[in-house]
């Protein structure tokens, strides 16, 4: 929202921010205390580890595509770009493999930051439809990739052990991936809330035109949004090499639906100018719990999918309601003046 | 990574087909000639043969280690190699690559179907239009294809499993599981049941089979099925995975976890995915068979089938360069090998 | 959507003029690579490259036609391709549990696009949900449902009499007869949006909701009926598909929607609405398909026509645009005191519309 409403607007508005996470966080441990009643193995140390590794790499590009989604745009390249750094990490630790483990973390960012760079140009500069643009560069990073990869295949020898070791290490419990994304969420967040660079991604996301009129740099903006999102999608693809070990150029194939799906489900609203990055990291949490408990509460996998989809359709419809209730409120205090 | 079980079997299939005809080469000759209408493939094979190898999906390793294999013999009997195929292991993709086959007027079209009733109307139609059709690793609709080479016979892969994960578990038996591809395929549910034939025998009455859960070919889902098999059975002891995508995802989560080193794990997989978790102990023995002598053996049996050495009969035999003579056995079907088993001994020695 | 306003705002030339100049250019292209590809790549010329050309791009063009409508309302349907599996699993069990009667089967199936189609509408049209955001969650569930009822089986023994005749070509030629269903629907198409005032008011919902509004258009009702339109020629596409590859499996389809939205742009609708019309996405799916096939023919590898889709689909936006921003500055350079472009313009009835909905997110 802007940060030009009134004093008791923006605490409104917080409340519903606070309000709606609560409210995804309430359905996530309701289905773990389903889940754990049916089978209490399901909280043991050895599986929180297991979901929380699993979510890793889904929250960290949600909070990518939740800033994208803010500024009212949308990412669809997020897959592709996973795929290209993926391959991009293994390659280079096969070829060069004196190299250290941070160098690769900075190529693999690097590369993912160039890729939403185009995006981020052709949609800022030419005035492109996001959609269009991202749906274009999917299929072209992918075709890239797959040219460049040429069927070959990285395995998990093929790369130091200690970059393995940090795909399943932990410490103190606490798997290292999912300490990566505790501070890449943290990092969001704070500069989203605090920086005014940050809330005006929200300004540009609730109305462009008026974002622009009042001298906000639009056009940046969206550019380092998309940045942003290709930068930490190109640091889960480096992730996701140190998770799986054996990597091909299909890695990440298809996984853009469901990074959208995380950051709508987190209530990160489509349409812009509202959600926050902790939403989107409680849905690709909750979206990777729901894909762990399926199998142990003995409902058929089959139905993953479609629990997916109805997922997403109660998180638009309860964040329209929510927001109606919010407009009235605000219109009525407005009114009272 | 997707690497279908159906391959997997085709393989195995195809090299128990291949012991089976060294064998019944070896055999007196009285018994086991092959009957008048066999023809045995003396003549040379036609140069030039535009041999095209469509595998279910490209840009995947093991497609590319098998058609590798397929490139070679083409090499060697001069001919004329390429390679197309989906992106996405989709049936009506590859239904648009057989159509500009039979366009292109290709003489061999070596085919992993990645849908086994759907690609048939546009594998007919390139049969008429005078390509030969071989099957590989994933068989197609007998009635559409000239030739399948397959890996093993069921009972072969089956046996080898349970031989596997009986020395792993030890000799004080326990429970064990099986982690399969998707619910349906063929192969799979054939080498399942054929699994259950050997555990019923006396020698394997230690071992308990107590479930069968499916991963779908997928590496996310089936790592979440083994964490929820040792969730719901804190106990068992061993799993089988006969599919490689299953057993590399199964590894890796074993490796991972508390239960490494106490529940041993099985399967078919590929040495370059299965290294390390030999290596560091999680897996002691897997099985597979050689994807590249796969894809060689397809194209020699497509390249006889196109300079009419062969017709697919029962009985014919053929050459295939240096894998030696092979029989087509019933149902069109030519049999590459056994199942060879990888340990720490000897998984260096493979880079596929 | 994102609100950049771009030359989408026809303002300063009727829509019916730049529909014409984009249409032209894809109608041409479309004969240029024809030409082309006869002339340099071998097969193209015969008639058997056709007749797959056009059993690929049916269920692509069937769908086109709705999708067409629905983007030049301001809207999007991304769970077409969810509504053709879901339609072909459903034909696969019915005819698995004994419904072997074609004309019923097909029936069962246009109903059960429409509800599907109908839910959809209802979601954007009576609770007021974006488009983008309700499609997507139905393009999962309808997915999802597909696997739900048929799993990982395919029903694949179909009559032959039902898939033979389903690509049997045209009596005398080699085309499938089906391009005649096709056709018709397209004619018809074309005569809503060209001929009709329903058509005039769908570019008039794109280009501004009150202003449609105020000239009496009921923007909603309009809108629900075109989803549930879509809903039924998807599970239409989804019964051509079944019996073309004569198997019905849960993941028929999957991704069509795509290579559908891909066409729709690559044809000149514009994704903000108001502007395109069926002519240039018909010839930008005909165009794909050549493309595709005659590439592949040509022995192109698979990976490069992925780049070739992505950097078409990215030509089609930024090339009309960068003309419209070219244009625009040549413009005010001729007539310096100008008013400034579009941008200022269109701000105040999109400010207003906005202003409840900025709330809601």
């Amino acid at each position: 929202m802007s940060a030009t409403t009134a004093a008791p607007a923006t605490s409104a508005v917080q409340r519903l921010f606070v309000v709606r996470e609560l409210g995804i966080g309430l359905a996530l441990v309701l289905l773990v205390v389903v889940t754990t009643l049916v089978n209490p193995r399901f909280l043991s140390a050895q599986n929180v580890k297991d979901l929380l590794l699993g979510a890793t790499i889904l929250a960290i590009m949600a909070v990518g595509q939740a800033v994208v989604i803010i500024t009212r745009n949308v990412d669809l390249s997020v897959g592709s770009v996973l795929g290209l750094t993926t391959f991009a990490t293994g390659t280079t630790f096969l070829h060069h493999p004196g190299l250290p483990i941070a160098a690769v973390f900075v190529i693999g960012v690097a590369l993912g930051a160039l890729c939403g760079a185009v995006n981020g140009a052709l949609i800022a500069s030419v005035r492109v439809p996001a959609l269009v643009v991202t749906l274009g560069t999917l299929y072209m990073f992918r075709g890239f990739d797959y040219t460049w990869a040429a069927s070959s295949q990285i395995n998990a020898a093929d790369m130091p052990p200690a970059f393995l070791r940090l795909g399943s290490g932990a410490v103190f419990g606490v798997p290292v991936l999912a300490l990566v994304a505790v501070v890449v969420v943290v990092a969001a967040g704070a500069y989203l809330r605090t920086y005014a660079s940050g809330r005006e991604l929200y300004a540009v996301g609730s109305n462009p035109d008026a974002a622009r009129l009042s001298g906000i740099p639009v056009g940046r903006r969206v550019f380092w949004a998309f940045v942003t999102s290709g930068a930490l999608a190109g640091l889960a693809g480096v992730l996701y090499a140190a998770r799986f070990g054996t990597v091909d150029a299909n890695a990440g194939l298809g996984s853009e639906l469901n990074v959208v799906a995380a950051a709508v489900v987190g209530g990160v609203a489509i349409f812009g100018g509202s959600g926050s990055v902790y939403g989107a990291v409680l849905g690709a949490v909750l979206l990777t719990v729901i894909g762990a408990a399926l199998p142990v509460l003995g409902v058929s996998p089959f139905w993953e999918k479609a629990a997916v989809g109805l997922l997403i359709l109660s998180a638009i419809g309860l964040d329209r309601a929510l927001a109606a209730r919010l407009a009235g409120r605000l219109t009525v205090r407005r009114a009272r003046g | 990574m997707r690497i279908g079980t159906k391959r997997l079997r085709t393989v195995a299939l195809a090299g128990l087909a291949a012991l089976a005809l060294a064998t019944s080469a070896c055999a007196s000759d009285t018994t086991t000639t092959p009957t008048p209408s066999g023809s045995a493939g003396s003549g040379t094979i036609k140069a030039g043969l535009k041999v095209t190898f469509l595998p279910k999906q490209v840009n995947n390793p093991y497609f590319n280690t098998s058609d590798n294999g397929g490139k070679a013999a083409v090499a060697e009997f001069k001919g004329v190699y390429s390679e197309t195929g989906p992106s996405d292991a989709s049936a009506s993709a590859q239904v648009s690559y057989i159509n500009t086959l039979s366009q292109q007027h290709t003489d061999v079209i070596a085919i992993s179907a990645d849908d086994k009733d759907a690609v048939c109307p546009a594998l007919n139609e390139a049969r008429q239009a005078g390509a030969k059709v071989v099957t590989y690793d994933a068989d197609t609709n007998p009635s559409c294809r000239d030739l399948f080479i397959n890996q093993a016979t069921t009972d072969g892969i089956a046996k080898n499993q349970i031989k596997l994960i009986s020395a792993a578990v030890g000799p004080d038996g326990g429970k064990i599981a099986i982690l399969s591809a998707t619910a349906n395929a063929t192969n799979q549910n054939a080498w399942i049941a054929a699994m259950k034939t050997e555990l019923a025998k006396p020698e394997n009455s230690k071992l308990q089979l107590v479930d069968t859960v499916y991963g779908n070919d997928d590496d996310q889902t089936s790592f979440q099925q083994a964490q929820a098999l040792l969730a719901k059975y804190p106990d068992l002891k061993g799993i089988i995975s006969p599919t490689t995508v299953g057993v590399a995802a199964a590894a890796r989560y074993l490796s991972g976890s508390t239960y490494k080193g106490k529940v041993a794990l099985t399967g078919l997989g590929t040495p370059n995915q299965m290294r390390a978790y030999i290596k560091d102990g999680t897996v002691k023995s897997f099985a597979l068979w050689n994807p590249a002598d796969l894809g060689y053996l397809a194209a020699y049996a497509g390249a006889a089938l196109a300079s009419g050495l062969i017709t697919g009969k029962t009985g014919d035999t053929f050459t295939a360069g240096k894998l030696g003579k092979f029989t087509v056995g019933d149902g069109a079907t030519v049999l590459l090998g056994d199942p060879f088993t990888f340990d720490a001994s000897n998984i260096d020695q493979f880079q596929f | 959507m994102a609100e950049f306003t771009t030359a989408g705002s026809t303002r300063r030339h009727p829509a019916w003029s730049v529909l014409v100049a984009w249409d032209t250019v894809v109608i041409v292209g479309v004969v240029l690579v024809a030409v082309i590809g006869s002339a340099t790549i071998d097969g193209v010329a015969d008639p058997r490259f056709w007749r797959f050309v056009t059993l690929d791009v049916i269920p692509i063009a069937l769908i086109a036609l709705p999708m067409t409508l629905i983007v030049i309302t301001g809207e999007i349907d991304l769970s077409v391709a969810s509504v053709l599996g879901l339609s072909a699993t459903v034909m696969g069990k019915l005819y698995e549990a004994g419904v072997t009667a074609l004309p019923v089967l097909i029936a069962v199936c246009l109903l059960l696009g429409a509800v599907l189609g109908a839910l959809n509408g209802i979601f954007i049209t009576v609770f007021g949900l974006p488009s983008l955001a309700v499609t997507i969650g139905t393009l999962a569930l309808y997915r999802g449902l597909s696997f739900v009822v048929l799993g990982d089986k395919a029903v694949a023994d179909y009559p032959i009499a039902w898939t033979s005749g389903m690509i049997r070509a045209i009596h005398g030629l080699t085309i499938p007869w089906f391009i005649l269903v096709v056709a018709g629907l397209a004619v018809a198409f074309c005569v809503l949006v060209y001929l009709t005032p329903i058509g005039r008011g769908l570019y008039a919902m794109g280009n501004s909701v009150d202003a449609a509004t105020f000239a009496g258009i009921n923007v909603a009702r309009t809108k629900f009926w075109l989803f549930v339109v879509s809903g039924t020629v998807a599970a239409l596409a989804g019964v051509f598909w079944t019996l073309r590859f004569a198997s019905a499996r849960a993941d028929n389809g999957s991704g069509l929607e795509l290579s559908v939205v891909a066409a729709v742009l690559l044809g000149g609708v514009s994704i903000f609405g108001g502007r395109g019309g069926p002519i240039g996405v018909l010839a930008a799916v005909v165009l794909l398909g050549v493309l595709n096939n005659a590439l592949q023919l040509a022995y192109v590898p698979a990976n490069t026509l992925t780049i070739v889709t992505g950097a078409l689909l990215i030509a089609s936006v930024v090339g009309p645009n960068l003309v419209a921003i070219a244009r625009q500055r040549w413009r005010r350079r001729r007539r310096p005191g100008a008013p400034p472009p579009a941008a200022a313009t269109a701000p105040p009835p999109a400010a207003v519309a906005a202003a409840p909905p900025v709330a809601g997110g």
